[in-house]
């Protein structure tokens, strides 16, 4: 089998959410919530064997509801949250709650593929993040590389931030700070910044992007107009502190500088319909990868701004040999921004993109029939990054 | 008989004799041996049987006649011959005796002549004896008169030495008489002659006293001349003579140079002075006056014609006068030593061409300011009526002194006019291209806010806009054409013309101001989130107006301005295709920011109705929603909008059933939605599948992307995002069985209204149908209306 070729699955339901398994460093892993309003719902936890290019799946069950986003713990791996619909005849209320994976099938993961849709087992409950006052969850995101007790859960018009006790199975919340402005704006995403020490994020509400400082929760910067339409998804750059990426309906994806931020550093419109998803890659910052609605995966190179410009990573004191290949190599023209490949697997909108957080050369994609795509980074990109 | 051959005297003897005797007598008459021989041919003198031949040989002739005739004929011959010879005997005879007489004349006048002679010959021996006597005594004489002459001579020269002396003597006074007089050039020329000798003898005291006399005056003389030099009044010629008799003084002459030079400039100031007037007065904002030049005395300030006219008349004219009268005193004088002459030729040039170019630098300086000032006057062809004069004026200074480089400069300044006239000319263009935009935006907002009827005059306002920039630009041409005129001097020149037709009109103005255009047109593109940005209208005027640049107006300008201004090497221009096919580019980024601009606007509104609606709990269905029918009240807007600029454009055949407008989805599609509903609540891979294999058999729908240039293909856009987003939003939400069935009757009535606008119907069926197939998905109770009920629904809307 061809390396670079594509591995498809197929979920039975249509999905949305998608997350890496954080946690997980050594195995490829990727968890994808299901939306369904009659059958019960399922967290399917993939495991991609890259030797053997197999993929293989547990699956959970998730009864409460259907599943709009999930997000994987930093600290433990068999630690979640959802968000998820919940639904009765006369209402449809998002809320968010945070899960365990059963231990015994994680143990037993590999042999059990045949009969797990079958016999799939619940996911543990351990708490409801919802301290009755507000409603309709957006998304939920953990501190970065924290200790797994804290995360951030955005309704439409708050953010809430809980202390999180897993043995105790408690949440608390310890903070929290409302979006005002006129027309009733509602948060579409949030991101937690790694840098600084983790105290500030930002959200994104209709065209605006703002940034917040989570220590007094309090709005440090705004982006007004960041796109012409609503803005749908962020992003930090995991190497360059005040670089951000957004996209949004517009159909662009916006590279910014969050110290000056009147004109975006770069701007993007490969998509032929709106952005709903973009992501750094953890390691080397010039892949970005975007999803869209008109059914495309875009893996961008962005050189130019990224941490590693062109000739950084030579070693002038390699040995002779090394010497002469670097001689014949310096040469060649320094990089250029561009396209690296343009996935066209998917056949609905594709509104979940991830890299996995375990091979930086590796990504999964997620389409609303629920088709799960896992693709790499071309070779000669690898190797052009790497050399 | 026998005597016969006796007679005759013997042959050869006979014969010699006889041919001497003719050869004397032939002499003697001058008769030619040859020629007689010659005429009587070859044949007879060969002949020696004919007896008057000189070849005659008598014994052939006897043998002859011996041997052929008879002894009759030879008797006849005998007598014959006799005969002849007694005739010739007697001939001999009488010949001799007149010959005689004649012999006995001769003798006696030669006897006479003997005596005369010896007569005369007495007499010059006379002759002779006389005039050496008449020798002897003119020797005697002159030796007597040898010592009175030498005295004479002597004594005329004392003559002639006392009458210089006394020249000397009175020299001084004579020169202070004609100082008097005012007679310069009398005295100097006394003192011209006197000044060698004085020179030469001025060890002796009476002569070098006379030399000090002179001395003196001639100072005073100087100083005299001097003076009249100095003074202003005094005029060109009166300068010139002065400045030649202080020369033919042995003053020193670059000294003089200095001087003339000095005194010319005053004049020469005080024209450029005049000119800088001029200027300041413009500068100070005053605006020429042609028209009331009556005013006084009182110095007014002069257009640019009439400014270059004076600096023209006044300097120019003053500076050619100096230049001529300086070359003729100083360079061109005649009669002085060619060594002398060289040096003074040579420092007097040095000195010329210093004075000339510090004061041209100066008049070109002023030209240059007042130029300047006209820089954006609306007059042309004055300006280059000024600059034509100007330049011509120039030539005939550049004739009188070639090493200085006014004509160059001259051109250089009319070149650096030309230039900016022409950027004035393009910035006059842009700006009246700026103020069409803000035409058209008015007249837009007016039309709107009038009626939406009003928006037949979009065609109109097309037509006015693109005939007025037309316009604006064939003007500016025919303008700038004025500086290419036949008679205009400058123009001919070929370092002016080349790049003033090419780099400055052509690229710099035509293609310029094109460049700029499409830029202008592209900025409308960007900021696309911006509230403030261009209305649509406007955008799809432009666009059109951008594709009509590129099919026709683009190739009729430059073509254009080829031929107006004869731009024929084409290797260093924009081409024509590199043209249109920017402008083509900015017209299509024109059309589809137009497209995404009101598709986004419709967007909106479906978008903002669903996500504010709350689908679970509505009622059942009795209405279409009032934002579908506006929808389709904006696409109908659009596309009669969208109509008055773009043509129809292709469309894929209707299938019959379209327009009867009855049923939306065919008998096969309506067989599908049942299953659909049948199997919803079984089997949730059948449907998934479904749709899966439905949409690998049709196409991707790619929702922004570049859109041809019609009205149906533009329409198409705008209807794609919208039904896209519809999509999308419904994919968000969670409906109860009325809410599903409320996108039914929506999606029914927009697929009643939208097929016609679209090149491909089946685009707005699966759009529809894959928003109907979502909402199922997204519906708790998902159970359909009756296609029948949803018809009548959509009837009465």
């Amino acid at each position: 089998m061809e390396d670079d070729a594509p591995v498809i699955y197929g979920l039975e339901f249509q999905a949305r959410a998608l997350t890496p398994q954080v946690a997980e460093t050594d195995a490829i892993r990727f968890l994808v919530g299901t939306q369904s309003l009659k059958f019960e719902n399922q967290i399917h936890q993939i495991d991609f064997d890259d030797e053997n290019n197999i993929l293989n799946k547990n699956v959970f069950l998730h009864q409460p509801g259907e599943v709009w986003h999930v997000s994987a713990s930093p600290a433990d791996k068999a630690v979640l949250t959802t968000v998820y619909n919940k639904t009765s005849e006369q209402k449809a209320e998002m809320c968010g709650a945070v899960w365990r994976i059963p231990s015994e099938f994680d143990a037993s993961a590999n042999d059990a593929q045949d009969d797990a849709s079958a016999s799939a087992q619940a996911l543990e409950l351990l708490c409801h993040l919802d301290d009755g006052n507000h409603s309709n969850m957006v998304s939920t995101v953990w501190e970065p590389a924290g200790d797994g007790k804290k995360l951030i859960s955005l309704t439409e018009n708050n953010i809430l931030m809980w202390d999180l006790d897993v043995s105790s199975s408690q949440a608390k919340l310890s903070s929290s700070a409302t979006l005002e402005g006129k027309g009733n704006p509602k948060f579409t995403a949030g991101r937690w910044n790694p840098h600084h020490n983790c105290t500030q994020m930002a959200t994104a509400n209709d065209t605006t992007i703002r940034g917040w400082d989570v220590r007094t929760m309090q709005q440090v910067y705004c982006i007004d107009n960041a796109h012409g339409q609503l803005v749908r998804e962020l992003d930090f750059n995991p190497n360059k502190q005040y670089y951000l990426v957004s996209c949004g309906d517009d159909c662009n994806v916006k590279f910014w500088d969050v110290r000056n931020s009147t004109e975006p550093v770069l701007t993007l419109s490969e998509h032929s319909h709106w952005v709903w998803s973009v992501r750094y890659n953890h390691f080397h910052d010039q892949l970005v990868l975007t999803s869209s609605s008109d059914s495309r995966v875009i893996l961008h190179n962005m050189v130019s701004i990224s941490s590693e410009p062109f000739g950084h990573l030579i070693d002038e004191d390699d040995d002779s040999e090394e010497d002469e290949e670097n001689k014949k190599e310096k040469p060649r023209e320094p990089e250029k921004d561009g396209v690296i490949g343009t996935y066209e697997e998917h056949e609905d909108s594709v509104y979940a993109a991830e890299w996995s957080t375990a091979d930086p050369w590796l990504f999964a994609s997620l389409s609303y029939d629920g088709r799960l795509v896992i693709n790499r980074v071309p070779k000669a990109v690898k190797y052009k990054i790497l050399l | 008989m026998a005597a016969a051959p006796e007679s005759p005297p013997p042959p050869g003897e006979e014969d010699g004799r006889r041919r001497k005797r003719h050869g004397m007598l032939k002499l003697y008459y001058g008769l030619q041996v040859n020629a007689e021989s010659g005429n009587k041919g070859p044949a007879a003198t060969t002949d020696p049987c004919d007896i008057n031949g000189a070849h005659f040989k008598p014994e052939v002739y006897l043998q002859r006649l011996m041997q052929e005739k008879s002894l009759n004929e030879l008797m006849d011959k005998e007598r014959d011959m006799v005969r002849q010879i007694r005739s010739l005997d007697s001939d001999m005879q009488t010949l001799v005796y007149e010959n005689y007489n004649k012999f006995i004349s001769a003798t006696d006048t030669i006897r006479k002549m003997k005596n005369d002679f010896k007569k005369m010959e007495d007499e010059m021996d006379r002759l002779a004896t006389n005039m050496e006597s008449i020798t002897e005594f003119s020797a005697r004489i002159s030796g007597t008169l040898q010592d009175r002459r030498q005295q004479i001579t002597k004594l005329s020269g004392v003559h002639m030495l006392l009458k210089k002396l006394q020249f000397l003597f009175e020299l001084p006074a004579r020169l202070k008489k004609c100082i008097e007089m005012q007679a310069y050039g009398q005295a100097v020329r006394y003192y011209t002659k006197a000044r060698t000798v004085l020179d030469q003898y001025q060890h002796m005291p009476s002569f070098h006293g006379i030399r000090e006399d002179c001395s003196v005056i001639v100072a005073e003389l100087c100083v005299k001349l001097r003076e009249q030099f100095k003074n202003k009044e005094s005029d060109a010629h009166q300068l010139a003579e002065c400045v030649d008799l202080l020369l033919q003084l042995k003053e020193p002459a670059d000294e003089l140079c200095d001087e003339f030079l000095l005194h010319a400039r005053h004049k020469v100031d005080e024209d450029l002075e005049m000119l800088r007037l001029q200027l300041q007065m413009l500068e100070a904002g005053q605006v020429p006056s042609p028209g009331d030049p009556g005013d006084g005395d009182k110095p007014h300030p002069m257009d640019v014609l009439e400014f270059t006219d004076t600096g023209c008349n006044v300097f120019l004219s003053d500076m050619c006068l100096v230049i001529a009268s300086y070359k003729d005193l100083f360079i061109n004088r005649p009669g002085t030593g060619v060594q002398e002459q060289a040096h003074l030729e040579k420092v007097a040039n040095q000195k010329l061409e210093v004075f000339v170019n510090s004061l041209m630098g100066q008049y070109f300086s002023y030209v240059e300011q007042r130029v300047q000032l006209e820089k954006e006057s609306s007059d042309n062809t004055l300006l280059v009526r000024a600059l034509d004069r100007f330049h011509r004026r120039l030539q005939a200074v550049e004739k009188l002194l070639p090493e200085t480089e006014s004509t160059s400069s001259a051109t250089h300044i009319v070149a650096k006019m030309a230039h900016d006239r022409v950027i004035h000319y393009s910035e006059a263009l842009r700006r009246h291209f700026a103020d069409c935009l803000t035409d058209v935006r008015q007249s837009l907002a007016a039309s709107r806010s009038l009626s939406k009827q009003e928006g037949s005059n979009l065609g109109d306002l097309l037509q006015t806009t693109a005939t007025s920039i037309l316009d604006q630009l064939k003007t500016v041409l025919s303008d700038l054409r004025a500086f290419i005129e036949s008679d205009i001097t400058f123009a001919m020149q070929p370092y002016f013309r080349e790049p003033f037709c090419v780099q400055d009109v052509r690229e710099g103005l035509v293609v310029g101001f094109l460049k700029h255009m499409f830029t202008t047109c592209s900025e409308f593109c960007e900021g696309s989130g911006d509230k403030s940005s261009a209305p649509p209208p406007l955008i799809l005027l432009l666009s059109r107006l951008c594709l009509d640049y590129d099919m026709t107006t683009i190739s009729y300008l430059i073509s254009l301005t080829d031929e107006q201004f004869l731009v024929e090497d084409k290797s260093a221009v924009t081409p024509l295709s590199e043209l249109c096919n920017l402008a083509k580019d900015t017209a299509q980024k024109l059309l589809d920011h137009y497209v995404k601009v009101q598709g986004l606007t419709i967007s909106q509104m479906l978008r903002k109705s669903v996500e504010t609606r709350d689908w679970l709990n509505t009622i059942e269905p009795r209405n279409v929603r009032a934002v579908m029918k506006r929808v389709v009240e904006d696409v109908t807007a659009i596309d009669s909008q969208v109509g008055l600029l773009y043509e129809e454009g292709l469309r894929k055949a209707h299938s019959s059933d379209s327009s009867k407008r009855t049923f939306p989805y065919s008998s096969s599609r309506q067989n599908q939605r049942s299953q659909w509903s049948s199997y919803a609540p079984s089997s949730n891979m059948d449907t998934s599948l479904m749709s899966n294999i439905q949409k690998l058999f049709s196409e991707r729908i790619e929702i922004f992307s570049a859109v041809d240039f019609s009205k149906v293909s533009v329409l198409t856009g705008i209807i794609k995002i919208s039904l896209k987003t519809f999509l999308e939003c419904v994919r968000l939400r969670t409906f109860a069985r009325f809410g599903l069935q409320q996108i039914q009757v929506d999606c029914h009535y927009l697929q009643m209204y939208l097929w016609r606008f679209v090149s491909d119907e089946n685009l707005v069926h699966t759009l529809l149908d894959e928003i109907v197939g979502s909402a199922i998905h997204r519906c708790l109770d998902p159970v359909t209306m009756e296609p029948s009920v949803i018809e009548v629904i959509c009837d009465r809307g």
